[in-house]
């Protein structure tokens, strides 16, 4: 079967840790020392209070899909989706290793790293098994 | 302060191109501009503002200003997506309300057809720098999969249907079939739509919209100016704009902007729903129909689908009109930025110079909403009420 080429991610200063700990297999989120909040996508800044202090914390890998769509009109056809992650924040991601067709709203999902074109280890999820 | 009818729309006017092989983007910026001009009775000279978004290559008014070689003392490049060209509106009113301008030109134009791109399924051309680029380009984030997955969610929470979608897209085609512009003229059914090939779950290819070329102009002026004019009179009485995006990862699609700009609008009108007439809603996508009439309060949250189905949209026949034109979904979609046709439309109801087939009796009060960016991801939503004077 033809695999789905992924497109890189495209680093930057402020998000290197994240890629970097994605090739020893880790999945990070962002958590504020002031406010205490989490957020999706990492930034620097909480995007919750504008707090400078957040830091880097190993989220659990599961999740739940908030909803899903499969892309018909694709060389490869494949699905995108909302995972409402254990921690909290909601993720585009996309589904794999899975029948696209036997999806659904609601099911549990686990992390599953798939890479992109240029190496990058790109966090997906695929039904928990 | 509040611009409540300090600001009319005397111009309007739609490009009846639907693929331009033969124009440049700003060449077709400028006939629009010319077609809206002579539709107020105004020349080129009169115009002292100038509001474009990034449709307008370049540095939007920058160079537009420079190659229409206008003279304005007031310019304004907000832009959000699709619905830039109705907060356009709203920041002419307010340009127009502290002296800023008096004659404001407003401009859409753009040939995605002519450029290649035939359909919504490739990715979105995003700019690699922006914040959010490298949390989703990676996924195969398109325009067509951001609508989708909130027709997904939509169905899921509130038992939404295919069939209460291909409603939408009935009413505009039964609509279309009188406007000799549109790309999709053919009547069309419930059965049609959800039989249409499924792009990407769970839209058709018919809940999609056209993409076309081409383009639409404003122009919004005050009082005096609009008095002295031979057109009839289209008054602003209530605007109201909000971006909506992931909340910081509390994502919630079960609502837009909508929910937002539209109390604002109404508030400033002082009018209700009930007194609406006609309303041109932003059709990318028929969820996004749904979604938005919903947010604007014309029926309760999760009623949408049942508000849209039996016709209810059609323009003769059904309690709200809307996009008499044809809308996105059949008659034109100029540079994928639906904004200006919505306006355009509703100005032709105000005026009563629809289509004799679907011009809306008395038509005295109507509502432009639009959506522009990704209903899923991050957009800005754009109420207009306007009223006939």
């Amino acid at each position: 079967m033809v695999e789905r080429i992924i497109p890189d991610p495209n680093p930057n200063p402020e998000t290197e840790a994240f890629w970097e700990a994605t090739k020893d297999g880790r999945f990070m989120l962002r958590y504020c020392g002031d406010c205490g909040k989490t957020h999706w996508y990492p930034r620097a800044i909480c995007p919750h209070c504008f707090s400078d202090s957040s830091e880097w914390r190993q989220a659990s890998g599961r999740g739940k899909i908030y909803p899903y769509s499969v892309m018909r009109r694709a060389a490869v056809p494949y699905a995108i989706a909302y995972v409402t992650l254990e921690e909290g924040p909601r993720m585009i991601t996309n589904l794999v290793d899975c029948a696209l067709d036997e999806l659904a709203v609601g099911q549990d999902v686990e992390l599953v790293f798939k890479q992109s074109e240029g190496g990058y280890a790109v966090p997906m999820f695929k039904p928990a098994g | 302060m509040s611009t409540k009818g300090m600001a009319y729309v005397v111009g309007a006017y739609e490009h009846p191109t639907r693929k331009a092989t033969d124009k440049s983007i700003a060449q077709l910026h400028a006939e629009v501009a010319k077609g809206a001009l002579a539709d107020a009775g105004l020349t080129k000279d009169d115009v002292d503002g100038y509001f474009c978004a990034s449709d307008a290559p370049g540095h939007g008014p920058l160079n537009m200003v420079d190659y229409m070689n206008l003279n304005v003392r007031h310019v304004d490049a907000t832009n959000t997506g699709g619905s830039s060209h109705m907060i356009h509106v709203a920041h002419a009113a307010q340009a127009i309300a502290a002296g800023k301008c008096s004659v404001a030109l407003i401009t859409l134009a753009g040939r995605p057809r002519s450029q290649g791109q035939e359909k919504g399924a490739i990715p979105r051309a995003d700019n690699p720098l922006q914040a959010d680029f490298q949390w989703e380009n990676p996924y195969g984030i398109t325009t067509l999969n951001i609508y989708a997955m909130v027709a997904m969610r939509h169905m899921y929470e509130f038992g939404t249907t295919s069939e209460q979608l291909a409603w939408v897209k009935v009413a505009c085609s039964h609509h279309a079939q009188h406007n000799p512009n549109a790309m999709l003229r053919d009547v069309v059914t419930v059965e049609d739509v959800v039989n249409s090939p499924m792009v990407s779950d769970p839209l058709h290819r018919m809940d999609c919209c056209v993409i076309s070329d081409g383009g639409g102009a404003l122009i919004v002026t005050n009082r005096e100016i609009a008095q002295s004019l031979k057109r009839p009179l289209v008054k602003l009485i209530g605007a109201g704009e909000a971006p909506k995006g992931q909340m910081a990862g509390a994502v919630d699609l079960s609502y837009s902007g909508a929910a937002w700009s539209g109390p604002r609008a109404f508030a400033e009108a002082g009018v209700t729903q009930a007194d609406i007439k006609y309303a041109s809603i932003y059709d990318s996508f028929t969820i996004t129909v749904v979604m938005q009439l919903e947010d604007l309060g014309f029926c309760a949250k999760g009623d949408g689908g049942k508000f849209v189905s039996d016709g209810n949209l059609i323009s003769g026949v059904g309690k709200l009109p809307i996009n008499t034109d044809g809308g996105g979904l059949c008659n034109n979609h100029p540079m994928n930025r639906g904004g200006m046709t919505k306006v355009i439309e509703a100005v032709r109801q105000l005026r009563g110079e629809a289509h004799s087939a679907v011009q809306v009796p008395n038509c005295d009060i109507a509502l432009a909403h639009g959506t522009g960016g990704g209903l899923g991801t991050r957009h800005a939503s754009a109420t207009l009420i306007f009223e006939r004077e």
